[in-house]
Protein backbone atom coordinates (compact mmCIF):
# COMPACT_ATOMS: atom_id res chain seq x y z
CA UNK A 1 0.00 0.00 0.00
CA UNK A 2 1.18 3.48 -1.10
CA UNK A 3 1.51 5.54 2.04
CA UNK A 4 1.16 9.39 1.74
CA UNK A 5 2.55 11.58 4.56
CA UNK A 6 -0.01 14.36 3.57
CA UNK A 7 -3.10 13.83 5.85
CA UNK A 8 -6.58 14.26 4.20
CA UNK A 9 -7.89 17.72 5.03
CA UNK A 10 -11.10 17.03 7.96
CA UNK A 11 -14.43 17.99 7.47
CA UNK A 12 -15.56 21.67 9.91
CA UNK A 13 -17.19 19.47 12.41
CA UNK A 14 -20.44 20.87 13.14
CA UNK A 15 -22.26 17.75 14.70
CA UNK A 16 -21.59 18.22 18.07
CA UNK A 17 -25.40 17.65 19.17
CA UNK A 18 -24.59 13.56 18.02
CA UNK A 19 -21.56 14.15 19.97
CA UNK A 20 -18.38 15.73 20.84
CA UNK A 21 -15.07 15.67 20.56
CA UNK A 22 -13.53 13.78 23.97
CA UNK A 23 -11.56 16.84 25.18
CA UNK A 24 -7.42 15.76 25.24
CA UNK A 25 -7.67 17.06 29.33
CA UNK A 26 -10.05 13.79 29.69
CA UNK A 27 -8.11 11.32 28.08
CA UNK A 28 -5.51 12.23 30.29
CA UNK A 29 -7.57 12.31 33.61
CA UNK A 30 -8.64 9.05 32.41
CA UNK A 31 -5.18 7.08 31.38
CA UNK A 32 -3.63 5.99 34.44
CA UNK A 33 -7.35 4.05 35.33
CA UNK A 34 -6.70 1.67 32.52
CA UNK A 35 -2.82 0.79 33.62
CA UNK A 36 -2.02 1.44 36.90
CA UNK A 37 -5.61 2.06 38.67
CA UNK A 38 -6.80 -0.88 37.11
CA UNK A 39 -8.34 -2.26 40.24
CA UNK A 40 -12.26 -3.11 40.50
CA UNK A 41 -14.14 -0.61 42.70
CA UNK A 42 -15.53 -3.38 44.61
CA UNK A 43 -12.48 -4.62 45.76
CA UNK A 44 -12.35 -3.17 49.36
CA UNK A 45 -9.93 -4.95 50.33
CA UNK A 46 -6.48 -3.88 48.47
CA UNK A 47 -5.00 -0.80 47.03
CA UNK A 48 -6.36 -1.57 43.57
CA UNK A 49 -9.57 -1.54 44.76
CA UNK A 50 -9.06 1.15 46.88
CA UNK A 51 -7.59 4.01 44.31
CA UNK A 52 -10.43 2.94 41.62
CA UNK A 53 -13.00 3.64 44.36
CA UNK A 54 -11.47 7.05 45.20
CA UNK A 55 -11.52 7.44 41.56
CA UNK A 56 -15.05 7.08 41.28
CA UNK A 57 -16.44 9.40 44.35
CA UNK A 58 -14.06 11.82 42.61
CA UNK A 59 -16.29 12.09 39.54
CA UNK A 60 -19.20 11.58 41.45
CA UNK A 61 -18.79 14.55 43.64
CA UNK A 62 -17.72 16.55 40.29
CA UNK A 63 -20.73 15.12 38.60
CA UNK A 64 -22.92 16.56 41.66
CA UNK A 65 -21.23 19.68 41.32
CA UNK A 66 -22.07 20.27 38.03
CA UNK A 67 -25.96 19.61 38.43
CA UNK A 68 -26.61 21.24 42.08
CA UNK A 69 -26.90 17.71 43.67
CA UNK A 70 -25.42 15.62 46.50
CA UNK A 71 -22.47 12.90 45.10
CA UNK A 72 -25.00 10.29 46.99
CA UNK A 73 -27.12 11.39 44.48
CA UNK A 74 -25.34 10.68 41.46
CA UNK A 75 -25.83 6.68 39.89
CA UNK A 76 -23.49 6.24 36.81
CA UNK A 77 -24.56 4.61 34.12
CA UNK A 78 -23.61 3.82 30.34
CA UNK A 79 -24.92 6.92 29.09
CA UNK A 80 -28.66 8.93 29.07
CA UNK A 81 -30.07 6.18 27.20
CA UNK A 82 -29.63 3.80 29.89
CA UNK A 83 -30.16 6.86 32.18
CA UNK A 84 -33.65 7.54 30.77
CA UNK A 85 -34.61 3.91 30.93
CA UNK A 86 -33.76 3.42 34.48
CA UNK A 87 -35.61 6.18 35.49
CA UNK A 88 -38.75 5.75 33.61
CA UNK A 89 -39.38 1.85 33.71
CA UNK A 90 -37.68 2.33 37.44
CA UNK A 91 -40.20 4.66 38.52
CA UNK A 92 -43.44 3.22 36.98
CA UNK A 93 -42.80 -0.22 38.45
CA UNK A 94 -42.56 1.34 42.28
CA UNK A 95 -44.95 4.21 41.66
CA UNK A 96 -47.30 1.64 39.87
CA UNK A 97 -50.54 2.05 40.90
CA UNK A 98 -51.62 -1.58 40.10
CA UNK A 99 -49.67 -4.47 39.79
CA UNK A 100 -47.64 -6.37 36.70
CA UNK A 101 -50.15 -7.88 34.35
CA UNK A 102 -53.01 -5.45 35.18
CA UNK A 103 -54.18 -2.74 33.38
CA UNK A 104 -55.01 0.93 34.65
CA UNK A 105 -50.94 0.97 36.25
CA UNK A 106 -50.63 4.54 36.22
CA UNK A 107 -50.28 7.41 33.60
CA UNK A 108 -46.93 8.99 31.96
CA UNK A 109 -47.01 12.22 30.69
CA UNK A 110 -44.28 13.12 27.97
CA UNK A 111 -44.17 14.89 24.89
CA UNK A 112 -44.72 13.96 20.87
CA UNK A 113 -40.80 15.11 20.26
CA UNK A 114 -39.24 14.05 23.19
CA UNK A 115 -35.72 11.54 22.27
CA UNK A 116 -36.38 8.35 20.95
CA UNK A 117 -35.05 7.02 24.35
CA UNK A 118 -37.93 8.46 26.75
CA UNK A 119 -40.62 7.50 23.59
CA UNK A 120 -39.51 3.92 23.75
CA UNK A 121 -39.69 3.13 27.08
CA UNK A 122 -42.51 5.05 27.41
CA UNK A 123 -43.92 2.86 24.93
CA UNK A 124 -43.26 -0.03 26.61
CA UNK A 125 -44.61 0.71 29.72
CA UNK A 126 -47.79 0.95 27.38
CA UNK A 127 -47.54 -2.58 26.59
CA UNK A 128 -47.37 -3.06 30.40
CA UNK A 129 -50.58 -1.49 31.59
CA UNK A 130 -49.55 2.00 31.63
CA UNK A 131 -51.38 4.92 30.04
CA UNK A 132 -49.24 7.73 28.39
CA UNK A 133 -49.94 11.37 26.93
CA UNK A 134 -47.72 12.69 23.92
CA UNK A 135 -47.96 16.31 24.49
CA UNK A 136 -47.81 17.64 20.86
CA UNK A 137 -45.21 20.72 20.32
CA UNK A 138 -46.45 23.92 19.52
CA UNK A 139 -44.74 24.95 16.10
CA UNK A 140 -42.31 26.83 18.12
CA UNK A 141 -41.39 23.06 19.79
CA UNK A 142 -41.47 24.58 23.43
CA UNK A 143 -43.60 22.54 26.36
CA UNK A 144 -44.97 24.70 28.96
CA UNK A 145 -46.10 24.30 32.02
CA UNK A 146 -49.31 24.61 30.90
CA UNK A 147 -49.58 22.12 28.57
CA UNK A 148 -48.10 19.85 31.15
CA UNK A 149 -51.08 20.78 33.80
CA UNK A 150 -54.00 20.28 31.05
CA UNK A 151 -51.86 16.36 30.56
CA UNK A 152 -51.70 15.66 34.51
CA UNK A 153 -54.72 13.02 35.33
CA UNK A 154 -55.70 12.17 38.69
CA UNK A 155 -53.63 8.99 38.13
CA UNK A 156 -50.44 10.84 36.75
CA UNK A 157 -47.18 9.18 38.28
CA UNK A 158 -44.68 10.60 36.18
CA UNK A 159 -44.07 13.32 33.92
CA UNK A 160 -41.09 12.88 31.61
CA UNK A 161 -39.94 15.79 29.72
CA UNK A 162 -36.48 16.76 28.44
CA UNK A 163 -34.64 19.82 28.83
CA UNK A 164 -33.51 20.69 25.65
CA UNK A 165 -34.82 19.15 22.64
CA UNK A 166 -31.82 17.49 20.98
CA UNK A 167 -33.02 18.28 17.05
CA UNK A 168 -33.63 21.86 17.87
CA UNK A 169 -31.93 23.41 20.51
CA UNK A 170 -35.34 24.43 22.16
CA UNK A 171 -35.51 24.92 25.71
CA UNK A 172 -38.56 23.96 27.79
CA UNK A 173 -40.03 25.09 30.79
CA UNK A 174 -38.21 22.56 32.90
CA UNK A 175 -38.32 24.74 36.42
CA UNK A 176 -42.54 25.39 35.92
CA UNK A 177 -42.39 21.88 35.06
CA UNK A 178 -40.59 21.16 38.27
CA UNK A 179 -42.42 23.09 40.18
CA UNK A 180 -46.02 22.03 39.16
CA UNK A 181 -45.26 18.40 39.14
CA UNK A 182 -43.99 18.98 42.68
CA UNK A 183 -46.67 20.52 43.82
CA UNK A 184 -49.06 17.47 42.63
CA UNK A 185 -46.68 15.06 44.13
CA UNK A 186 -45.40 13.80 40.64
CA UNK A 187 -42.22 12.33 39.94
CA UNK A 188 -40.49 14.27 37.55
CA UNK A 189 -37.51 13.54 35.41
CA UNK A 190 -35.86 15.15 32.99
CA UNK A 191 -33.44 14.22 29.96
CA UNK A 192 -31.49 16.71 30.37
CA UNK A 193 -28.53 15.53 27.68
CA UNK A 194 -28.66 18.95 25.82
CA UNK A 195 -28.93 20.57 28.46
CA UNK A 196 -25.83 19.74 31.34
CA UNK A 197 -22.57 21.15 31.19
CA UNK A 198 -24.14 23.69 28.96
CA UNK A 199 -26.57 25.28 30.79
CA UNK A 200 -26.11 26.43 34.90
CA UNK A 201 -28.06 23.28 36.44
CA UNK A 202 -29.22 23.11 40.12
CA UNK A 203 -31.80 19.76 40.45
CA UNK A 204 -33.07 21.78 43.58
CA UNK A 205 -34.04 25.82 42.80
CA UNK A 206 -35.36 23.33 39.49
CA UNK A 207 -37.10 20.98 41.64
CA UNK A 208 -36.19 17.71 39.25
CA UNK A 209 -36.36 14.19 40.62
CA UNK A 210 -34.61 12.61 38.24
CA UNK A 211 -31.94 13.79 35.45
CA UNK A 212 -29.84 12.23 32.94
CA UNK A 213 -27.24 13.50 30.63
CA UNK A 214 -24.33 11.38 28.90
CA UNK A 215 -20.19 11.96 28.73
CA UNK A 216 -19.98 11.95 25.11
CA UNK A 217 -21.88 14.77 24.78
CA UNK A 218 -19.80 17.15 26.88
CA UNK A 219 -16.52 16.55 25.75
CA UNK A 220 -16.46 13.43 27.68
CA UNK A 221 -15.84 9.85 26.72
CA UNK A 222 -18.76 7.85 24.80
CA UNK A 223 -20.72 4.52 26.94
CA UNK A 224 -21.07 6.60 30.54
CA UNK A 225 -23.45 8.97 31.74
CA UNK A 226 -25.01 9.50 34.75
CA UNK A 227 -28.98 9.96 36.44
CA UNK A 228 -29.33 12.06 39.52
CA UNK A 229 -32.00 10.53 41.79
CA UNK A 230 -33.21 12.86 44.46
CA UNK A 231 -33.00 11.67 47.84
CA UNK A 232 -34.59 14.09 49.82
CA UNK A 233 -38.38 15.89 49.83
CA UNK A 234 -39.15 13.52 48.02
CA UNK A 235 -36.63 10.30 48.47
CA UNK A 236 -37.04 8.67 45.06
CA UNK A 237 -36.95 4.92 44.41
CA UNK A 238 -36.30 3.17 41.64
CA UNK A 239 -36.45 -0.50 40.42
CA UNK A 240 -33.36 -1.43 39.25
CA UNK A 241 -33.40 -2.99 35.76
CA UNK A 242 -30.22 -4.41 36.07
CA UNK A 243 -29.60 -6.96 38.77
CA UNK A 244 -26.36 -8.63 40.21
CA UNK A 245 -23.36 -7.28 42.52
CA UNK A 246 -25.71 -4.30 43.57
CA UNK A 247 -23.33 -1.83 42.47
CA UNK A 248 -24.52 2.16 42.62
CA UNK A 249 -26.70 1.87 45.49
CA UNK A 250 -27.91 -1.28 43.86
CA UNK A 251 -29.44 0.37 41.23
CA UNK A 252 -27.11 -0.53 38.78
CA UNK A 253 -25.47 -3.56 39.46
CA UNK A 254 -22.30 -4.14 37.20
CA UNK A 255 -18.78 -3.58 37.37
CA UNK A 256 -17.97 0.04 37.15
CA UNK A 257 -16.63 1.40 34.01
CA UNK A 258 -14.30 3.49 36.32
CA UNK A 259 -11.77 5.02 33.68
CA UNK A 260 -14.99 5.36 31.62
CA UNK A 261 -16.47 7.37 35.06
CA UNK A 262 -13.30 9.37 35.89
CA UNK A 263 -13.51 10.92 32.63
CA UNK A 264 -17.20 11.75 33.05
CA UNK A 265 -16.06 13.31 36.22
CA UNK A 266 -13.65 15.62 34.30
CA UNK A 267 -15.64 16.44 31.99
CA UNK A 268 -18.17 17.66 34.47
CA UNK A 269 -16.00 19.85 36.00
CA UNK A 270 -14.42 21.34 32.66
CA UNK A 271 -18.22 22.40 31.69
CA UNK A 272 -18.72 23.84 34.88
CA UNK A 273 -15.13 26.22 34.41
CA UNK A 274 -15.77 27.26 31.42
CA UNK A 275 -20.02 27.10 30.05
CA UNK A 276 -20.33 30.72 30.63
CA UNK A 277 -17.86 31.90 28.83
CA UNK A 278 -18.56 29.27 25.96
CA UNK A 279 -22.27 30.16 26.01
CA UNK A 280 -21.50 33.53 25.24
CA UNK A 281 -18.76 32.63 22.16
CA UNK A 282 -20.94 30.36 20.79
CA UNK A 283 -24.17 31.97 20.58
CA UNK A 284 -21.87 34.81 18.74
CA UNK A 285 -20.96 32.12 16.48
CA UNK A 286 -25.19 30.92 16.16
CA UNK A 287 -25.99 34.14 15.52
CA UNK A 288 -23.88 34.97 12.78
CA UNK A 289 -24.53 31.59 10.96
CA UNK A 290 -27.79 31.94 10.93
CA UNK A 291 -28.25 35.30 10.38
CA UNK A 292 -25.89 34.86 7.24
CA UNK A 293 -27.88 32.32 5.91
CA UNK A 294 -31.20 33.77 6.45
CA UNK A 295 -29.84 37.11 4.53
CA UNK A 296 -28.12 35.50 1.16
CA UNK A 297 -30.83 32.53 0.66
CA UNK A 298 -34.40 33.04 0.11
CA UNK A 299 -37.34 30.61 2.04
CA UNK A 300 -34.65 29.67 4.60
CA UNK A 301 -36.47 29.37 8.22
CA UNK A 302 -34.73 28.76 11.22
CA UNK A 303 -36.40 25.68 13.12
CA UNK A 304 -38.12 26.01 16.58
CA UNK A 305 -38.19 29.24 18.71
CA UNK A 306 -36.41 32.16 17.57
CA UNK A 307 -34.27 32.76 21.54
CA UNK A 308 -35.64 29.91 23.79
CA UNK A 309 -32.72 27.71 22.36
CA UNK A 310 -29.45 26.55 23.82
CA UNK A 311 -26.40 28.34 22.15
CA UNK A 312 -24.78 25.51 20.03
CA UNK A 313 -27.75 24.15 17.67
CA UNK A 314 -29.49 25.24 14.92
CA UNK A 315 -31.88 23.58 12.63
CA UNK A 316 -32.15 25.39 9.52
CA UNK A 317 -34.82 24.25 6.80
CA UNK A 318 -33.69 25.68 2.85
CA UNK A 319 -36.74 25.69 1.04
CA UNK A 320 -36.82 23.23 -2.74
CA UNK A 321 -33.94 21.88 -1.94
CA UNK A 322 -33.72 18.05 -0.59
CA UNK A 323 -31.52 17.34 2.79
CA UNK A 324 -29.30 14.35 1.99
CA UNK A 325 -28.49 16.01 -1.26
CA UNK A 326 -27.37 19.34 0.22
CA UNK A 327 -25.27 17.76 2.70
CA UNK A 328 -23.68 15.87 -0.41
CA UNK A 329 -22.83 19.48 -0.97
CA UNK A 330 -21.06 20.44 1.64
CA UNK A 331 -19.04 17.67 2.36
CA UNK A 332 -16.59 19.09 3.73
CA UNK A 333 -18.82 20.02 6.84
CA UNK A 334 -19.87 16.98 9.33
CA UNK A 335 -23.73 17.48 9.90
CA UNK A 336 -27.32 16.04 10.26
CA UNK A 337 -30.33 16.27 8.32
CA UNK A 338 -34.07 15.76 9.19
CA UNK A 339 -34.11 14.37 5.87
CA UNK A 340 -35.40 10.80 5.57
CA UNK A 341 -32.99 10.11 3.49
CA UNK A 342 -30.18 10.39 6.02
CA UNK A 343 -32.54 8.01 8.16
CA UNK A 344 -32.74 4.27 8.38
CA UNK A 345 -36.71 4.36 8.44
CA UNK A 346 -36.34 6.49 5.36
CA UNK A 347 -39.05 8.93 7.30
CA UNK A 348 -38.07 12.80 7.77
CA UNK A 349 -37.89 13.39 11.07
CA UNK A 350 -40.47 13.12 13.78
CA UNK A 351 -39.67 16.33 15.41
CA UNK A 352 -39.82 18.44 12.69
CA UNK A 353 -43.15 16.56 11.72
CA UNK A 354 -44.73 17.48 14.95
CA UNK A 355 -44.24 20.80 14.60
CA UNK A 356 -46.01 20.63 11.92
CA UNK A 357 -44.08 22.42 9.80
CA UNK A 358 -44.40 20.41 6.54
CA UNK A 359 -42.37 17.36 5.25
CA UNK A 360 -41.21 19.20 2.57
CA UNK A 361 -39.22 21.47 4.61
CA UNK A 362 -38.47 18.45 7.04
CA UNK A 363 -37.23 16.80 4.33
CA UNK A 364 -34.77 20.11 3.53
CA UNK A 365 -33.62 20.54 6.93
CA UNK A 366 -29.78 20.62 8.42
CA UNK A 367 -28.95 20.08 11.94
CA UNK A 368 -25.29 22.39 12.81
CA UNK A 369 -24.36 22.13 16.50
CA UNK A 370 -21.44 24.10 17.74
CA UNK A 371 -18.94 23.23 20.29
CA UNK A 372 -16.01 23.76 21.71
CA UNK A 373 -13.42 23.77 18.83
CA UNK A 374 -15.46 25.65 16.39
CA UNK A 375 -14.05 28.52 14.93
CA UNK A 376 -15.08 31.57 13.35
CA UNK A 377 -13.15 30.66 10.62
CA UNK A 378 -15.09 27.22 10.23
CA UNK A 379 -18.53 29.46 10.96
CA UNK A 380 -17.02 31.58 7.97
CA UNK A 381 -16.52 28.71 5.71
CA UNK A 382 -19.47 26.61 6.61
CA UNK A 383 -21.87 29.43 5.65
CA UNK A 384 -19.81 29.67 2.26
CA UNK A 385 -19.89 26.29 1.34
CA UNK A 386 -23.91 26.00 2.55
CA UNK A 387 -25.03 28.95 0.47
CA UNK A 388 -23.16 27.51 -2.86
CA UNK A 389 -24.24 23.98 -2.23
CA UNK A 390 -28.02 25.28 -1.91
CA UNK A 391 -27.74 27.39 -4.99
CA UNK A 392 -26.39 24.74 -7.17
CA UNK A 393 -29.21 22.59 -5.76
CA UNK A 394 -32.30 25.44 -6.43
CA UNK A 395 -30.70 25.54 -9.88
CA UNK A 396 -31.46 22.07 -10.22
CA UNK A 397 -34.80 21.63 -8.59
CA UNK A 398 -38.06 21.67 -10.30
CA UNK A 399 -39.78 23.03 -6.82
CA UNK A 400 -37.83 26.26 -6.81
CA UNK A 401 -38.95 26.71 -10.74
CA UNK A 402 -42.78 26.37 -9.97
CA UNK A 403 -41.78 28.80 -6.17
CA UNK A 404 -40.45 31.56 -8.91
CA UNK A 405 -43.22 31.25 -11.29
CA UNK A 406 -45.23 32.13 -8.35
CA UNK A 407 -47.20 28.28 -7.91
CA UNK A 408 -48.27 27.65 -5.03
CA UNK A 409 -46.46 24.08 -4.17
CA UNK A 410 -49.39 23.07 -0.93
CA UNK A 411 -52.03 23.56 -3.88
CA UNK A 412 -50.30 20.95 -6.31
CA UNK A 413 -51.68 17.76 -6.29
CA UNK A 414 -48.08 15.24 -6.56
CA UNK A 415 -48.23 12.10 -8.04
CA UNK A 416 -47.14 10.39 -4.99
CA UNK A 417 -45.11 6.69 -4.93
CA UNK B 1 -23.02 6.39 2.88
CA UNK B 2 -20.49 6.03 0.14
CA UNK B 3 -21.63 7.63 -2.72
CA UNK B 4 -19.94 5.91 -5.97
CA UNK B 5 -17.91 8.40 -8.23
CA UNK B 6 -20.54 8.46 -10.87
CA UNK B 7 -22.87 9.84 -8.75
CA UNK B 8 -20.74 12.38 -7.13
CA UNK B 9 -19.87 13.21 -10.83
CA UNK B 10 -23.93 13.47 -11.99
CA UNK B 11 -23.95 15.71 -8.80
CA UNK B 12 -21.30 17.91 -9.52
CA UNK B 13 -21.66 17.84 -13.03
CA UNK B 14 -25.35 17.11 -13.54
CA UNK B 15 -26.39 16.80 -17.64
CA UNK B 16 -29.13 18.51 -19.28
CA UNK B 17 -30.49 20.80 -16.36
CA UNK B 18 -33.17 22.64 -17.27
CA UNK B 19 -36.79 22.97 -19.03
CA UNK B 20 -38.14 24.34 -22.35
CA UNK B 21 -39.77 26.98 -20.96
CA UNK B 22 -42.20 27.65 -17.94
CA UNK B 23 -44.82 25.30 -16.82
CA UNK B 24 -47.36 27.33 -18.88
CA UNK B 25 -45.53 27.63 -21.92
CA UNK B 26 -44.27 23.56 -22.40
CA UNK B 27 -48.08 22.98 -21.53
CA UNK B 28 -49.19 24.75 -24.67
CA UNK B 29 -46.23 23.03 -26.76
CA UNK B 30 -47.35 19.22 -28.60
CA UNK B 31 -43.51 18.60 -29.19
CA UNK B 32 -43.01 18.40 -25.59
CA UNK B 33 -43.71 15.72 -23.16
CA UNK B 34 -43.42 16.62 -19.24
CA UNK B 35 -42.86 13.83 -16.92
CA UNK B 36 -43.44 14.92 -12.87
CA UNK B 37 -42.91 12.31 -10.49
CA UNK B 38 -42.50 11.74 -6.83
CA UNK B 39 -43.91 14.31 -4.06
CA UNK B 40 -42.02 17.08 -1.89
CA UNK B 41 -43.14 15.27 1.17
CA UNK B 42 -41.57 12.05 -0.62
CA UNK B 43 -38.39 13.92 -0.36
CA UNK B 44 -38.08 13.83 -4.48
CA UNK B 45 -39.82 14.80 -7.24
CA UNK B 46 -38.40 14.58 -10.56
CA UNK B 47 -39.14 16.62 -13.71
CA UNK B 48 -38.16 15.31 -17.72
CA UNK B 49 -38.82 16.55 -20.06
CA UNK B 50 -38.14 15.97 -23.71
CA UNK B 51 -38.61 17.71 -27.32
CA UNK B 52 -39.42 15.26 -29.68
CA UNK B 53 -39.37 15.08 -33.21
CA UNK B 54 -42.29 14.51 -36.01
CA UNK B 55 -40.33 10.88 -36.49
CA UNK B 56 -40.64 9.87 -32.54
CA UNK B 57 -36.91 10.78 -32.20
CA UNK B 58 -36.32 12.48 -28.82
CA UNK B 59 -34.17 15.14 -29.53
CA UNK B 60 -33.41 17.25 -26.94
CA UNK B 61 -34.30 16.25 -23.03
CA UNK B 62 -34.05 18.60 -19.81
CA UNK B 63 -34.35 17.37 -15.82
CA UNK B 64 -34.85 19.10 -13.02
CA UNK B 65 -34.58 17.72 -9.61
CA UNK B 66 -35.75 17.68 -6.25
CA UNK B 67 -33.85 14.71 -4.30
CA UNK B 68 -31.19 12.94 -2.86
CA UNK B 69 -27.79 12.81 -4.59
CA UNK B 70 -28.87 9.15 -6.17
CA UNK B 71 -32.14 10.92 -7.28
CA UNK B 72 -30.27 13.82 -9.13
CA UNK B 73 -27.60 11.10 -11.02
CA UNK B 74 -30.85 8.87 -12.04
CA UNK B 75 -32.15 11.49 -13.45
CA UNK B 76 -29.14 12.93 -14.88
CA UNK B 77 -28.41 9.98 -16.46
CA UNK B 78 -31.95 9.17 -18.14
CA UNK B 79 -31.77 12.06 -19.85
CA UNK B 80 -28.23 11.36 -21.17
CA UNK B 81 -29.71 7.32 -22.10
CA UNK B 82 -32.93 8.90 -23.96
CA UNK B 83 -31.16 11.96 -26.35
CA UNK B 84 -31.38 10.43 -29.77
CA UNK B 85 -33.32 7.35 -29.09
CA UNK B 86 -36.57 7.14 -30.62
CA UNK B 87 -39.42 7.48 -27.68
CA UNK B 88 -40.10 3.01 -28.72
CA UNK B 89 -36.25 2.57 -27.84
CA UNK B 90 -36.33 5.16 -24.65
CA UNK B 91 -39.03 3.05 -23.06
CA UNK B 92 -37.20 0.05 -23.10
CA UNK B 93 -34.74 1.38 -20.13
CA UNK B 94 -35.00 -0.17 -17.30
CA UNK B 95 -34.17 1.04 -13.55
CA UNK B 96 -32.36 -1.64 -13.14
CA UNK B 97 -29.74 -0.64 -15.86
CA UNK B 98 -29.33 2.94 -14.05
CA UNK B 99 -28.80 1.05 -10.21
CA UNK B 100 -25.90 -0.83 -12.47
CA UNK B 101 -24.17 2.18 -13.80
CA UNK B 102 -24.51 4.35 -10.95
CA UNK B 103 -23.77 1.59 -8.60
CA UNK B 104 -26.86 2.22 -6.28
CA UNK B 105 -26.76 0.27 -2.93
CA UNK B 106 -30.55 -1.21 -2.35
CA UNK B 107 -31.93 1.65 0.01
CA UNK B 108 -31.52 4.10 -3.56
CA UNK B 109 -33.37 1.67 -5.78
CA UNK B 110 -36.85 3.87 -5.58
CA UNK B 111 -34.62 6.80 -7.12
CA UNK B 112 -33.89 4.38 -10.54
CA UNK B 113 -37.74 3.46 -10.63
CA UNK B 114 -38.53 7.16 -10.03
CA UNK B 115 -36.40 8.22 -13.26
CA UNK B 116 -37.64 5.00 -14.46
CA UNK B 117 -41.50 6.36 -14.11
CA UNK B 118 -40.30 9.77 -15.17
CA UNK B 119 -39.06 9.00 -18.63
CA UNK B 120 -42.80 6.71 -19.25
CA UNK B 121 -44.67 9.69 -18.03
CA UNK B 122 -42.84 11.98 -20.38
CA UNK B 123 -43.66 10.16 -23.04
CA UNK B 124 -46.92 9.11 -22.26
CA UNK B 125 -47.33 12.65 -21.92
CA UNK B 126 -46.32 13.48 -25.50
CA UNK B 127 -48.18 10.79 -27.31
CA UNK B 128 -51.13 12.42 -25.44
CA UNK B 129 -50.18 15.93 -27.18
CA UNK B 130 -49.34 14.75 -30.39
CA UNK B 131 -52.00 12.53 -30.70
CA UNK B 132 -54.58 15.19 -30.07
CA UNK B 133 -52.81 17.14 -32.30
CA UNK B 134 -52.71 14.83 -35.47
CA UNK B 135 -56.34 14.16 -34.43
CA UNK B 136 -57.52 18.05 -34.66
CA UNK B 137 -55.41 18.38 -37.69
CA UNK B 138 -57.65 15.64 -39.32
CA UNK B 139 -60.55 17.07 -38.46
CA UNK B 140 -59.69 20.31 -39.90
CA UNK B 141 -58.83 18.97 -43.24
CA UNK B 142 -61.82 16.80 -43.39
Amino acid sequence: MISSNKQPKQPIYLDNAATTRCDPRVVEAMLPYFTEFFGNAGSRNHQFGWKAEDGIEVAREQSAKLVGAQPKEIIFTSGSTESNNLAIKGAAEIYARAGAGQTGRGHIVTAAHEHKAVLDPVRRLMREGFDATFIQPPADGVITAAMVAAAIRPDTILVTIMWVNNELGTINEVPEIGRLCHEREIIFHTDATQWVGKMPTNVEADQIDLLSWSGHKIYGPKGVGALYVRRRKPRVRLEALQDGGGQERGMRSGTQNVSGIVGFGKACELCLQSMDSERERLLALRTRLETELVKRLEVTVVNGHPTRRVANISNISFGFVEGESLMMGVREIACSSGSACTSASLEPSYVLKSLGIGDDLAHSSLRLSLGRWTTEADIDASIEMIETAVNHLRRLSPLYDLHKEGIDLSKIVWQSH
Amino acid sequence: MAYSSKVIDHYENPRNVGSFGTSTEVAKRSDIGIGIVGAPECGDVMQLQIRVSDQGIIEDAKFKCFGCGSAIASSSLATEWIKGKSVDEALTIRNTQIVDELSLPPVKIHCSVLAEDSIRSAIEDWKKKAGATSAATKCSTS
